[in-house]
Formats: structure tokens, C-alpha cells, sequence
């Protein structure tokens, strides 16, 4: 491994999962076919310091027919054994050739080499694209690859650009993205082959405009929210202490000082007998960088609890937390050693760390509480002394290890106070950094199994269509389940433009509060255009006149029945998103009031797949007042098994499921091993209540 | 490797599937000895796999030179006739295989395995065959048995769009976790022998047809001396004579094993499917690294797919 030492040189910015290869393929007997396989890479909030989501898209024509990849880790498989696959399928008598649209956006990690085998420790740093084209090209010399930098949300990726391919293969790693393809899959009327992998679980599944549901028929769960109060005054569980040190505190102190914070709610009745909050964070510039940590610490975790502590209210039916104070955990420490802190000679600032000189090296160790409290300290200081240009600016990135350290400190200070179980670096590390574990095997089964469901497409093999789970522990003597696709899901708003219901106070809602809440985040759509009966309300975009937009911009502050166009009960808002050619109806019905734990929204969409109860524990200590919540992506990096007994249909089988496990990016299905649950589960031949079961109609 | 704990290296190599598994599970793989005997496309894939995870060291064992025919589901052979001409699959894959993970140890062997010496077999924790005659197997597994240490075996087969895993672990504990706590189970495993002799009468009545129809080919293999894997459709008559005589011999309607799939079988001959190939080479390498790490359920005892119904299927035949 000759190249360590330039490897470890190159900052690894992005977690991607890559989407390589190009592939080869023997042509059918009829016209050009083009494959389209999408990958993206993972975009967890606050994450990738470019901001946005680029894609690299390799574009394999000498014949038109291409394979659009979508960015997975498990896609090298896929395209080596799509590649190899085509190669002894002769379905015409016309020679090999290679199609491969592949788009990725990142570059190559040292944690993507376990299973990404496309790639070398050499490669790491260098751009996915180039070097899983350069990978392929070894197996298949004779295609030619030409790659796109894009983001697949660029308004060059529109429904024209899908219409070229014959089939769309998404190895995409957030919901997002992953609404958006199917929505331009339906609008281009192109099929799509999804699939998704988690440790041990994946499934493989298979969408045809008109034939099967539509990515989306079955409500996909949106990244957890959790209320405001919760991360900010009542945390229950670690993953709040870990949101709140990383969305909060360390945003706080080296993030976007204009940026809206909830660091601190004072107690209802607070009279500022302290300075503003905001001079506590301020250094001064004569203000010493150790004095200035202690203060910090002496605030976040003593000053501000005992502040908490005063509103009995919130205490009342809940253990009360206990201020933390330095002077009580490290009373010698008020000495720091300066000394220990330059030893480092990497310039690279997402390597430093404050772990060897404390004595720290196994990021598995779970450390005590002085511990995390001299880390907090060090990594604090650190920042100011080694990365000050950074402050002000940073936005929390899994790959910089001071930044995962201060948080994995704060996270567990925190939690300390609120007699919260500690975690190890590593956990936390998963938990804020929304990693997603992975395998080479599953990956490896999955990218067979999409293949398998890719060839049956291009072959029109409609009847022989269907989606696969691979399960961890076998239900009925499966490790893989196959399940025949579902018709479209009528009431899809999606595929089925079926209007909606949505559940709103009209005299104290704003737009500004349907837009975000409901039309971008529920609905998935990124630049919406919203109109009540014929009047245009609001338009998304960055080509608005000045006076258009600043209309919108009121628009957006009124509240809904004090709009030009009212919306009040029994009206209709149209909501087209253009790029995604998707428009959808919400009816709009007036209520006077809403459940402050279960509606923290204060809005009711309805209309769609009914979902599950979602479990509500996350409100456990949910708020006193009723704040917006916190919308973040942050994930249990564990998977949980669901234990529950199934629910009844198959649809709704597979929402809960998917509700169940991993909720960030991907949809697995997580079975118990105990088979007496398996009667829920309808399998091809074994259906026990055919008559809901929605064959396919052969045509 | 003697090592206690995992280099930082390691630690951030395989930092995602420690989160699946755990940090000791990675250590036990990182001193484990696996040993591959045929490589073609699915026990190739089994090796990328088991190389890509962090195993200690790999064996490879299959001295047939490389031809245009191995090539196929093949992507541990370079394409390139200069590189690979006269030499041996066990010598080509293995350089490649090396390239997957450096820290990986794997290194080729001479030789046919069922004719080795028992304390060859001695170095290994887990031996996997593929390609070879049925008596082959159950030589190698016998072996297996036969040695102080237990050695995991396990046999993949693949032919057209389906195959078959077979495992052994003889006598196997470990701990199992629950949602209501951790549970030790004992598990004890048939040999190959033992296995395929269950009379078929005794089998449930809805077993994977693929086992019947394989043990026909195995026989049909063995008593016609013909390569493992290198049938046709010429043969189909052939082995429908088999069948018969094999199901009348166990009492079993010959419709239990149906013709379509030895048609199926014999037409692709030699043929292998990648993505088969990833599928069965993906199970097999979870299996090995359930055993080694002693975390998971292992598959008991055989493991069918088939690309026609989609099912990956469990049966314990004991």
C-alpha cells in the first residue's frame, strides 16, 4: 500500500455511497434501450460543506443504451455483475456493447473500501466517478464514459433527460432524492428499479407507472422530528443530548452566528438578570481561550439546568436534571496543560484531535465523566487556537474528528446531568454522523437481486416482476422473500393525483408554515408553486421578478384566511412542483384546535395510505409550550428489530416496517424470527386471504 | 495475527461493518484461516466477499488453467490473454483477490484437496468447495470431521439461475440474543453423508425441489464420470432414467422433482449467471462470518435460490 501517507494527506469530505460502473450488455432485439441508474451520495443535514448534493454522472453511450447506476455501495457489484451477466446473455445476435449512466457525486472514503470494491486505498480522495469508471473500463475496454458533475435535483436532470433512458436503477441514499427520481420516473413514464441496504437487511423493489405502486404509494417515514423542549430542556434519551451538542451547542459556538438558535430557553417568567445570552458566547479579544471554556461549561451545563430547574412545572412528573459544574467534576483541572496540544504535525485540520494527549485511544471506551469533561474543554480550546478561521462558519461534519469529539464531550456531559446512559465515540459518531452500517455481502445480494429485476424489465417481462427482501433472520424458511408488486395505490397523491385532506386552523396559520412544513418536507417538493383555485399564492424560485417575489414574500407571513385568495374551509390548494411535473390537490378543512403533543405541527394531512400510529415516545418529555419542533435527520445507528406482531395487509406490512427501521435513508424490512408471525406475511404461493392481495392484471 | 486490538487502520477500514458486528467479531475475523477449494463465479464472489470483510488469510486451491470459459462470471480475471495465459485460476484470482484488501493474507495452493494430507486441513477454520464430484465433497468433509479442531464446512453450488449451499458445523454454541436476553444454543450439524442419506420419503412435503433434482445430478456425475457442472441437454433422457430409478428406489413420485428444472439445468450447461453468482456468494460469506465471529444465527443446513420464484430458502435436513 504505497500511498498511506499521500491517502491520509487528502481530506475525505463526503459520505457517499458510490454508484460505479459502467456495464455491459447484450442488446435485445429491439430499439434502443437505455438504462438509468442514479447514485447520489448521503447527505445528512448540516453535512458536506459544499452544501449541496453532487452527483457524478458517468454517461456510457457508443450505442445508446445506458445504464443510469444509482449511487450505491453494492452498484460495483452490480455493474460487475450486470457487465458479466450481459455478456452471457445473448439475446440477438447483435455484438456487446455497454451502456452506463452513472452519477455520483463524491469522492472515495476509507470507510467505502469494505465494500466498495471498485475502489483501492489508493483511490481514496479522488472522485467516485472517475475512479469507478476508470475500474470499469478494465473489465469492459470498449464502452466509452463520460461523466457528469450534477446534482440530481439540477433542472438539467429533467423529465427529457429520464425519457432517454428504458429503465432507472436507484441506489440513492436519502428520501429525498429518492422522491424526487421516482417523480421524475413517472412523469418521463419509465420504470424503476429501487432497492436499499442496511447491515444485514436490503430489499429490491420494482416501480412501473400504471402497473405497480409508485415509489411513494406506501408513505415513506420523513426524517424524525423531535420536539424543541425535548433537545433543549427534557431530554430522555442520548440521541437528544447528541442533538442538541451537535444542532445547538456546536452551531452555537463555531457555527453561522445569524443563524436562528434554541440554545437557550429561559423559564417563562425569565427576567435577564443575567447579561444576554449572547455576550456569554461572545469572546471577547482579550478574553483568554481556557477562561473562556470554563465559562462556556459552567453555563451549558450548570448556570443554564439550575435555570431550568426553576420552572417546577416541567419537573413535576420527571427525574430533575443536576447542574454540572467544572469545579465539582475537575477541581484540579482549573490548571489546563497547555503544553500537550501542539504535538500535532498533520496540518490537516479534520485529523486533529485531542484524544492521544488525554490519554484517550480507544474510541470504543466509553469515558467518564471528567473525562468528557476535559475532552469538551481541550477540543474547545483547540478550535480557538488552531481553527479560529473555521468559527463561524463550520456546520458539523462526521469526518472531522475535534468536531465529533466536542460533540461526543457535550453529548455525554449532558446526559450525565440528566442521568442518561453514556456513549462511546464511536456511538456517538454513528448517531451524529447518521452513518449507516454496512456490508460487502448484503450489498453483494442486493446488486444481484437487482439485476435480476433490471433484465426482466428491459426483457418487458412484466408477469415475472417482483420486489425481494433480504431478512436478517428467515421468516417461513426465507432469507429472501420475494413479493409480487402491488397495483398503484389509488389514493397516492403522488401516482394517482388524489387529493388530499389537510387538517388546519386557517385564522392562525401562516403559509410560510403550509410551505415548509407540509408542501416541502411531507410533500417532498423542492420548488412549489401554489395556487388557491386560480390564484397563483406562492411561487418558489430564483428567477422571480423583485415585486413578484416580495409579494410571495408577504403572502408567506399572512395567514391562511387573510390571504388575497383566502383558504379557508372547503377551498382547494394546488401545489405543482414543475421540475418533478407533479401537482397535487389538498383540500383544506378548518379546525379550531390541535393535540399539543400528538399535532405539535398544528396540521393534519391525511388522504394517502392511512399510516400506522407512528409511535409517539419520541414526545416522551415533550413540550411544555408549544414550540416548532427541531426537523433533524439524526438516526439510532442501529437498526431496531421490530417485535411487534404484523399489522394485517400486506401495505401496510411494509410501511410499518419501514417505519420501524432505520428511518433515515433506507426502507428495510426487519422481520422477527419467530415464525407464528409469518401468517401476516403473504407470500407467493401461500396467500392466505387472496382477496387482498392485488395481483398484477396480466394484460 | 496475535494482535489484541485493531490497528487504526483496520478500525477505519472497516469502520461500517464493525457497526453491523462489533468490534470483536471483526478481531476473531481478522485471525480466522479460510480456505477456498474451486473457484468459479459464485466461490469468487464468496472470496471478494470474505477478503473485503478482513479475514486473516485466504487460501485458494484449483490448479485448472484459465481459459476463455472461466472467464465468465469472472471479474477476478483480467481479460487480458497475456496475463492470464498458463497459468492457474488458484494463481490469477488469488493476485487479484490481494488487491481487494492488502491486509488480508491470500495466497494460492497446489493441489487437489480431497487428496491432501488431514493436517493440511489443520491450518483452516472454514473450508468452502465448489466444482467437484460428490465424493469429493463428502472426502473433504469427512476430513473436516475427522480433525481435533472443528472446521466449518460448507459446499456452494450453482447451476443455471439457482444453487444450493451446504453447511456443516458439527457441533455448534453460541450466543444467541433476544429480545428478552441472551440465550446459548447448541446446535448439531449433520455431515454431507449423513445429510443427503435422509431417506427422501422422510423429507417435508414441501422441501425445495432443487435438492432432489441436484442429488440427481450429482449421481448422475458420479456414476457417469463426467465433470462436475459440464452436462448438456443431450443428457436429458439420461438423467430422467435417473430419476426415476432413484425416486422409485426412495419411494418418491417422480412429479416431486419436476422435469423443467433438470431441462433448465442441462440447457445452460456450464453457464453461470453473475448475479446468481452474487446472491449465493453473498449468503455463503455471511454464513462464514457468523461462524468465525460466533455472532448471528447460522444457516442449518442447506440453502436454496432460485431465480424463478425469487425465494432464498432455508431447509434442515437432518
Amino acid at each position: 500500500m504505497g500511498s498511506d501517507s499521500e491517502a491520509e494527506a487528502i481530506k475525505v469530505r463526503f459520505e457517499v455511497y458510490f454508484a460505479s460502473v459502467a456495464l455491459c450488455f447484450a442488446s435485445l432485439r429491439r430499439k434502443a434501450k437505455q438504462v438509468l441508474c442514479v447514485t447520489s451520495s448521503v447527505v445528512a443535514a448540516g453535512e458536506g460543506s459544499d452544501g449541496g448534493r453532487w452527483r457524478h454522472w458517468l454517461r456510457v453511450a457508443e450505442d445508446p443504451r445506458a445504464f443510469w447506476l444509482s449511487g450505491y455501495s453494492h452498484r460495483s457489484q452490480l455493474v460487475s455483475n450486470l457487465e458479466f451477466c450481459f455478456i452471457t446473455y445473448k439475446f440477438g445476435c447483435r455484438s456487446l456493447c455497454l451502456c452506463a449512466t452513472e452519477i455520483d457525486m463524491d469522492t472515495i472514503e476509507v470507510s467505502n473500501l469494505n465494500r466498495q470494491f471498485l475502489f483501492r486505498q489508493k483511490h481514496v480522495g479522488q472522485s467516485k466517478a472517475k475512479v469507478a469508471r476508470d475500474a470499469v473500463l478494465k473489465f469492459v475496454p470498449h464502452i466509452n464514459i463520460t461523466p457528469y458533475h450534477a446534482n440530481v435535483k439540477d433542472p438539467d436532470f429533467n423529465v427529457d433527460f429520464f425519457k432517454q433512458f428504458n429503465v432507472v436503477l436507484n441506489g440513492l441514499d436519502n428520501l429525498d432524492a429518492r422522491r424526487h427520481v421516482n417523480r421524475l420516473c413517472l412523469a418521463a413514464e419509465v420504470p424503476l428499479v429501487e432497492s436499499g441496504t442496511t447491515g444485514f437487511l436490503g430489499q429490491v423493489t420494482v416501480h412501473i407507472k400504471g402497473r405497480t405502486e409508485c415509489y411513494e404509494c406506501q408513505q415513506k417515514p420523513t426524517p424524525k422530528t423531535y420536539p424543541v423542549c425535548t433537545i433543549t430542556s427534557t431530554p430522555s434519551k442520548f440521541i437528544h443530548c447528541v442533538v442538541w451538542a451537535k444542532d445547538l451547542l456546536f452551531a452555537k459556538l463555531f457555527g453561522d452566528k445569524s443563524q436562528e438558535n434554541d440554545l437557550f430557553v429561559r423559564s417563562s417568567d425569565a427576567s435577564d438578570l443575567e447579561k444576554p445570552m449572547e455576550d456569554i458566547f461572545e469572546r471577547g479579544p482579550d478574553e483568554d481561550p481556557d477562561q473562556y471554556g470554563k465559562k462556556i461549561y459552567d453555563h451549558v451545563f450548570g448556570y443554564n439546568i439550575e435555570a431550568a430547574l426553576a420552572n417546577e412545572e416541567t419537573w413535576k412528573s420527571r427525574r430533575r436534571p443536576r447542574p454540572t459544574f467544572l469545579r465539582d467534576v475537575l477541581p484540579e483541572k482549573l490548571i489546563l496543560q497547555n503544553g500537550n496540544l501542539e504535538k500535532s504535525c498533520l496540518t490537516d485540520d479534520l485529523s486533529l484531535s485531542v484524544m492521544p494527549s488525554l490519554g484517550l485511544n480507544n474510541p470504543q471506551e466509553v469515558w467518564n465523566l471528567a473525562e468528557n469533561s476535559r475532552v469538551f474543554l481541550e477540543a474547545l480550546q483547540l478550535f480557538i487556537e488552531k481553527r479560529e478561521k473555521d468559527i463561524g462558519s463550520l456546520t458539523f461534519d462526521k469526518d472531522d474528528q475535534m468536531a465529533v469529539e466536542f460533540v461526543t464531550a457535550a453529548a455525554n456531559i449532558r446526559a450525565s446531568s440528566f442521568g442518561i446512559p453514556l456513549h462511546s465515540l464511536f456511538d456517538t459518531k454513528g448517531i451524529a454522523g447518521n452513518i449507516v452500517h454496512a456490508v460487502a455481502t448484503t450489498n453483494a445480494i442486493i446488486a444481484g437481486l437487482i439485476v435480476i429485476e433490471t433484465i426482466k424489465v428491459l426483457q418487458a417481462d412484466f408477469e415475472n416482476y417482483r420486489m425481494t427482501y433480504c431478512l436478517e433472520h428467515p421468516s417461513s424458511k426465507m432469507l429472501l422473500m420475494p413479493v409480487e408488486p402491488f397495483e398503484p395505490n389509488k389514493s397516492c397523491y403522488v401516482c394517482s393525483e388524489t387529493p388530499l385532506l389537510l387538517e388546519v386552523n386557517t385564522r392562525n396559520t401562516t403559509l410560510r408554515d403550509i410551505v415548509e412544513k407540509i408542501i416541502k418536507v411531507k410533500l417532498g417538493m423542492n420548488q412549489p408553486m401554489v395556487m388557491q383555485g386560480t390564484t397563483l399564492i406562492y411561487e418558489d424560485g430564483d428567477d422571480l421578478e423583485e415585486d413578484v417575489a416580495a409579494n410571495y414574500a408577504l403572502n408567506l407571513d399572512k395567514n391562511l384566511a387573510d390571504l388575497p385568495a383566502p383558504v379557508t374551509g372547503g377551498t382547494m390548494l394546488t401545489i405543482e412542483d414543475f421540475r418533478q411535473e407533479l401537482k397535487c390537490h389538498i383540500n383544506i378543512k378548518h379546525r379550531d384546535d390541535f393535540d399539543e403533543e400528538k399535532e405539535p405541527d398544528r396540521m393534519v394531512l391525511s388522504g394517502w395510505t392511512a399510516p400506522e400510529k407512528v409511535d409517539t415516545a419520541k414526545s416522551n418529555g415533550a413540550s411544555t409550550s408549544a414550540d416548532r419542533p427541531i426537523i433533524t435527520e439524526v438516526t439510532e445507528s442501529k437498526v431496531v428489530d421490530v417485535a411487534a406482531a404484523m399489522p394485517g395487509t400486506k401495505r401496510k406490512l411494509s410501511a410499518t416496517l419501514e417505519r420501524k427501521g432505520n428511518q433515515e435513508v433506507h426502507e428495510v424490512l426487519s422481520v422477527p424470527g419467530n415464525d407464528d408471525d409469518d401468517d401476516d406475511l403473504v407470500l407467493l404461493d401461500d396467500c392466505p386471504e387472496p382477496n387482498k392481495k392485488l395481483r398484477l392484471q396480466h394484460l | 495475527m496475535d494482535r489484541e486490538e485493531l490497528t487504526a487502520q483496520e478500525t477505519a477500514l472497516y469502520d461500517r461493518q464493525i457497526r453491523v458486528w462489533g468490534v470483536d467479531a471483526q478481531k476473531r475475523l481478522s485471525k480466522a484461516s479460510i480456505l477456498v477449494s474451486g473457484l468459479n463465479g459464485t466461490s469468487i464472489e464468496f472470496c471478494k466477499n470474505i477478503v473485503l470483510a478482513g479475514v486473516g488469510d485466504l487460501t485458494v486451491m484449483d490448479d485448472r488453467l484459465v481459459t476463455e470459459d472461466t472467464l465468465q462470471a469472472n471479474f477476478l480475471i483480467p481479460r487480458d490473454s497475456d496475463a492470464y495465459g498458463g497459468r492457474s485460476l488458484s494463481e490469477v484470482c488469488c493476485e487479484s483477490l490481494r488487491d481487494f484488501n492488502p491486509m488480508v493474507r491470500v495466497s494460492a495452493e497446489k493441489g487437489d484437496l480431497s487428496q491432501s494430507e488431514m493436517e493440511f486441513f489443520d491450518k483452516f477454520d472454514a473450508i468452502v468447495v465448489s466444482c467437484c464430484s460428490l465424493n469429493a465433497k463428502v472426502a473433504i468433509n469427512e476430513k473436516c470431521r475427522k480433525r481435533a479442531k472443528r472446521i466449518a464446512f460448507y459446499a456452494i453450488e450453482c447451476r443455471d439461475a439457482c444453487g444450493e449451499i451446504f453447511v456443516d458445523l458439527q457441533n455448534y454454541t453460541y450466543a444467541q440474543k433476544r429480545s428478552d436476553g441472551t440465550v446459548e444454543r447448541h446446535l448439531s450439524y449433520p455431515s454431507l453423508e449423513e445429510a443427503i442419506s435422509t431417506p427422501w420419503r422422510n423429507l417435508p412435503r414441501k422441501m425445495s425441489k432443487l435438492y432432489f433434482a441436484l442429488r440427481v445430478i450429482e449421481r448422475f456425475e458420479l456414476s457417469e464420470g463426467r465433470t462436475p457442472g459440464k452436462l448438456s441437454s443431450s443428457d436429458f433422457p439420461s438423467i430422467l432414467k435417473l430419476r426415476k430409478e432413484l425416486c422409485d428406489a426412495q419411494s418418491l413420485n417422480e412429479s416431486h422433482v419436476p422435469e423443467k428444472l433438470f431441462e433448465r439445468i442441462l440447457h445452460a450447461g456450464s453457464k453461470l449467471h453473475p448475479p446468481i453468482c452474487a446472491i449465493l456468494g453473498g449468503i455463503l460469506g455471511q454464513e462464514v462470518i457468523k461462524a468465525i465471529s460466533g455472532k448471528g444465527d447460522p444457516l442449518k443446513n442447506f440453502f436454496y435460490f432460485d431465480t424463478a420464484d425469487g425465494k432464498g430458502v432455508i431447509e434442515d435436513i437432518s
